[in-house]
């Protein structure tokens, strides 16, 4: 063989190899093990926190609320709906504070007028002409309206 | 020695095209494609088959998904980045079409066009579609975005090299550039928190329960009886996508 074709053929060996090595290196070990993507991900999104934690763990303290609430035409909305997540209030309820949302535009964002909420869905005022001078829980209770 | 025939001649001509009207005389026996219910039909053996639900003659456009969905997913505050945002379409006696979506419908909705010039108006709450033969997917160059077994579309952070490419390949627009971490994110379905026997918050929290999520594959869940019962349609079926994603009552004018 001639010598600048055992050259080539040497070349070629070593950048084969090195490709290999590189790929056998730089390629994740989870990766293709369900797919053609990197397995572990699948547990690091799995594990990441969670934020709104559910009425469930809103019920222990504050219990006589929430049945004054589930019996009310808001029985179906949750409580962080509207006072936001309550993580950081769970783990320590003294310092961390939930929101108390009182502003007209607020409780606007579900009931002021708009042709398109639907009528049966949902109670709508003009926010505007409807008693403009308060807040609309100087009148409605909102765990109770 | 036979005389080797030239595919010009004649006779192969006649054949060829005798085959050709026969493939396609078969074919239009097939029966037709169903991109609707495409996906919903039993796809993972082993265990759920996610899928969405949204009713749009519940949704009243509070915009309490999109806010709760940026608080438990940590998406920039900025209006330019949703995992799951809210459109509200207005049809005007004149025939035009008016679709606004200010800061994704977290801060809620005024009405800006007079009640006498509205024909139709309604909201449409979006996210990802989960599609099942996913078009994210199928551009990733690296293997960054998956499907996983129970039909969820991921987004791996770690390899994802910030080509964007899926971000172009969405026909719906669910995807964005994350500002900080520069890579694509992009609705998990709440992954952690379905794994932990949670609902997705935007769900959770929806206060007429105009959405809902569940297993397909369970046909006593809320989401199959969903889908039985009403009149569903999912966005841009003719693009085959797969998508996942059920609305009730959903325009035609819907994008």
């Amino acid at each position: 063989m001639p010598l600048h074709l055992k050259r080539l053929l040497m070349t070629g060996v070593v950048i084969v190899s090195l490709f290999l090595l590189l790929k056998h290196a730089l390629t994740p070990d989870s990766f293709g093990q369900y797919g053609h993507y990197r397995g572990n991900s699948m547990a690091e999104i799995a594990a990441l926190p969670v934020h709104y934690t559910g009425n469930s763990s809103c019920v222990s303290c504050h219990d006589t609320i929430i049945t004054m609430k589930s019996e009310s035409y808001h029985s179906d909305l949750s409580c962080e709906g509207c006072h936001g997540a309550a993580y950081k209030h769970i783990a320590s309820p003294k310092t961390e504070k939930l929101m108390k949302p009182d502003s007209r535009e607020f409780c606007g964002k579900c009931h002021s007028i708009n042709l398109a909420r639907p009528e049966k869905a949902i109670v709508q005022v003009n926010i505007k002409d409807h008693h403009p001078e308060k807040n609309c829980i100087k009148c409605h209770n909102p765990h109770q309206p | 020695m036979t005389e080797k025939k030239t595919s010009l001649s004649r006779r192969n001509f006649f054949k060829n095209a005798g085959i050709a009207a026969g493939t396609l005389v078969a074919a239009s026996t097939l029966p037709a494609f169903d991109a609707v219910l495409f996906a919903a039909v039993k796809r993972n053996t082993k265990g759920p088959w996610y899928g969405i639900a949204i009713d749009i003659e519940k949704c009243i456009g509070c915009g309490t998904c999109a806010k709760t969905c940026k608080i438990e997913n940590n998406v920039p505050q900025e209006p330019f980045f949703f995992r799951s945002w809210v459109e509200q379409y207005t049809i005007k006696k004149d025939g035009t079409l008016k679709v606004v979506s200010p800061n994704g419908g977290i801060d809620g909705f005024t009405q800006s066009i007079p009640a006498e010039e509205i024909e139709k108006t309604f909201f449409v709450p979006k996210m990802c579609n989960h599609c099942y033969k996913s078009p994210c997917i199928q551009v990733c160059p690296v293997g960054a975005t998956y499907e996983t077994d129970e039909g969820i579309v991921l987004v791996d952070e770690k390899y994802c090299i910030g080509c964007k490419y899926c971000i172009q390949a969405c026909p719906y627009g669910c995807r964005y550039f994350h500002p900080d971490k520069h890579v694509v994110d992009k609705c998990t379905l709440c992954f952690h928190r379905i794994k932990k026997g949670l609902n997705p918050a935007c769900m959770d929290n929806c206060p007429t329960k105009a959405r809902i999520s569940g297993d397909l594959n369970d046909p006593q869940s809320a989401i199959s009886k969903f889908i039985r019962t009403k009149n569903v349609y999912v966005l841009k079926p003719h693009l085959n996508t797969g998508s996942k994603l059920y609305y009730n009552a959903l325009n035609q004018e819907v994008r």
